[in-house]
């Protein structure tokens, strides 16, 4: 699967737990789960759980807790993609 | 884990304690019941001359029974044992279908659709003691660990 899929269906997946819709705009590896989007640490477990869904690959706690921006999400949903 | 042990870890106390009982409890689910004593303060105003259990309340009891005690029970069972944990509700989407008036007794069943990373989600139903269904819904809160004093 291409980065940029991932990417595209990433953006999809937080789209409803997204409070600041302004980070929607400029979607990018930087992109800050917390900060730029404003996603609480309660929604980021829904947002987890529904790339599992999606990508079918199981998130352990630690890459949980890497998870910060959209780029940390992409490197570990291929690093469990290629595992 | 005796259910005693539950309610001893429970943070909160008359008036705002809505558990006297857990009836049974795993891995999966929780059962418990509580009595709305007609004594509880905001029967005096909720409504004027006509007390009922406000919409709020039944949704803290729920959430009590149903996600803070299931919590405290999947926490220790977890390897936890002995340490603090607080729980904060992050969300709640409940139907009511029934008015409880004073002195009623209801009971609690819950659900859990899935406990992963400290956040615990479940499906929670209140019955009156005739199995007629009170409310029902879904509630998440996040388990933390009590930190040390600093």
């Amino acid at each position: 699967m291409s980065e940029k899929e991932i990417i595209t269906r990433l953006k999809k997946i937080v789209e409803p737990y997204v409070q600041r819709i302004e980070g929607m705009a400029n979607f990018h590896e930087e992109t800050d789960f917390l900060n730029d989007l404003q996603i609480n640490s309660a929604n980021l477990v829904d947002v987890v759980l529904d790339v599992e869904d999606e990508f079918d690959i199981e998130i352990d706690n630690d890459s949980m807790e890497g998870m910060l921006t959209v780029g940390d999400a992409k490197s570990i949903i291929q690093k469990k993609l290629a595992s | 884990m005796d259910n005693n042990f539950i309610l001893s870890q429970l943070p909160y106390s008359s008036p705002f304690l809505f558990v006297d009982k857990i009836l049974e409890v795993n891995e999966n689910s929780i059962v418990g019941e509580f009595t709305f004593s007609p004594d509880l303060d905001f029967y005096k105003g909720h409504f004027k001359n006509n007390p009922v259990t406000p919409g709020v309340i039944l949704t803290e009891c729920m959430a009590q029974i149903g996600v803070v005690c299931l919590g405290i029970y999947l926490f220790n069972n977890n390897g936890n044992n002995g340490e603090k944990q607080k729980v904060s509700l992050t969300s709640s989407e409940v139907e009511y279908l029934k008015p409880v008036y004073p002195g009623e007794k209801v009971i609690v069943s819950s659900e859990k659709q899935y406990f992963r990373f400290n956040k615990l989600k479940c499906r929670v139903k209140m019955k009156d003691t005739e199995d007629n269904l009170v409310c029902q819904g879904v509630i998440a809160g996040m388990m933390f660990q009590e930190e040390a004093k600093k």
